[in-house]
């Protein structure tokens, strides 16, 4: 039978690919936010696996409000995204340095 | 090892290795296609632990709004590959030790005693239980306030994404509503009184 660890595993297994990518990847916007959109489903993975393990069903009404922010976050995040592209005609994120921080 | 198991091993090596090719692939494209792929794949293991509602709401939620709004943009931008490609390699060692550190963590949390109901099996529920049906009416009792709650933040977030790509472009030839419907008939034609010509 597939017992809990499994999943908690599973989603550790996800967790730690996203942020690798965010590593790797740290100069692609658009990859930074699709990693944080995996660490997002890694998060959801253990909320599920631990509400059906528990028998309560709170963790997955949490997940459905992480589908939501997720899902204002994706759109938000994009629309800045396009409008950054439209003025720098780039995505690099070491180009977004005009407030010197 | 039962069937469950197997199709368990299945999904998940197919999730990571999608994962893998959404961090590690090449073109930006290419990686959305993997993010849906894993998507797909974690929607049938949440199916596998019976909350079909979530499995159903992640496809059309994710699959269908999230990963091809992240489509839309990757293709409607020129992007220049090669800038972002520098360094790739010089952090992929980094990235690398990174997870795998982090992973060996949460490998130590879960390896503990502290977490008891880790060889717990999933509870068989019986053939006429209806996830969604308890997800909502826990939903609609205990969590209304949250979920309204939930509703504006969607709201905010397409305002927001609109008045954020919205813009006005000169030279742009739109109609103004107003101005056509205030219009008269005196600044469209000019009656000019003139002699006939013999």
């Amino acid at each position: 039978m597939i017992t809990l660890t499994h999943y908690l595993m599973l989603s550790a297994i996800l967790f730690c690919l996203s942020v690798a990518g965010i590593f790797i990847n740290r100069k692609n916007l658009i990859l930074l936010l699709m990693c944080i959109e995996l660490m997002l489903l890694s998060v959801n993975f253990n909320f599920v696996a631990f509400s059906q393990y528990w028998g309560n069903l709170d963790g997955q009404i949490f997940v459905f409000f992480i589908l939501t922010v997720a899902a204002a976050e994706a759109a938000i995040g994009l629309a800045i995204l396009v409008v950054l592209f439209r003025n720098r005609r780039s995505i690099n994120v070491e180009s977004i340095d005009s407030l010197k921080g | 090892m039962t069937f469950e198991l197997f199709l368990f091993y299945l999904f998940g090596a197919t999730l990571v290795g999608s994962a893998m090719g959404v961090i590690l692939s090449r073109n930006p494209v290419y990686a959305v296609l993997f993010l849906v792929l894993a998507f797909i794949n974690s929607s049938f293991l949440w199916m596998l632990i019976q909350a079909e509602f979530l499995a159903l709401l992640l496809i059309v939620v994710y699959v269908g709004a999230v990963a091809v709004l992240f489509l839309f943009v990757v293709m409607m931008m020129d992007i220049n590959l090669a800038e972002l490609q520098q360094g790739f390699t010089k952090y992929a060692p980094v990235g690398a030790i990174l997870g795998v550190i982090v992973l060996i963590e949460i490998a130590f949390v879960m390896m503990s005693d502290q977490i008891t109901i880790k060889a717990k099996e999933v509870q068989e529920f019986a053939a006429d239980y209806s996830n969604t049906e308890e997800l909502g009416k826990e939903l609609y009792t205990n969590y209304i306030y949250p979920f309204e709650l939930a509703a504006i933040i969607l709201l905010i977030a397409i305002v927001v994404a609109i008045t954020l790509t919205m813009r006005k472009r000169p030279g742009l030839k739109v109609q103004d509503i107003n101005k056509q419907v205030a219009v008269d008939a005196k600044d469209r034609v000019r009656i000019v009184k003139m002699e006939a010509d013999e």
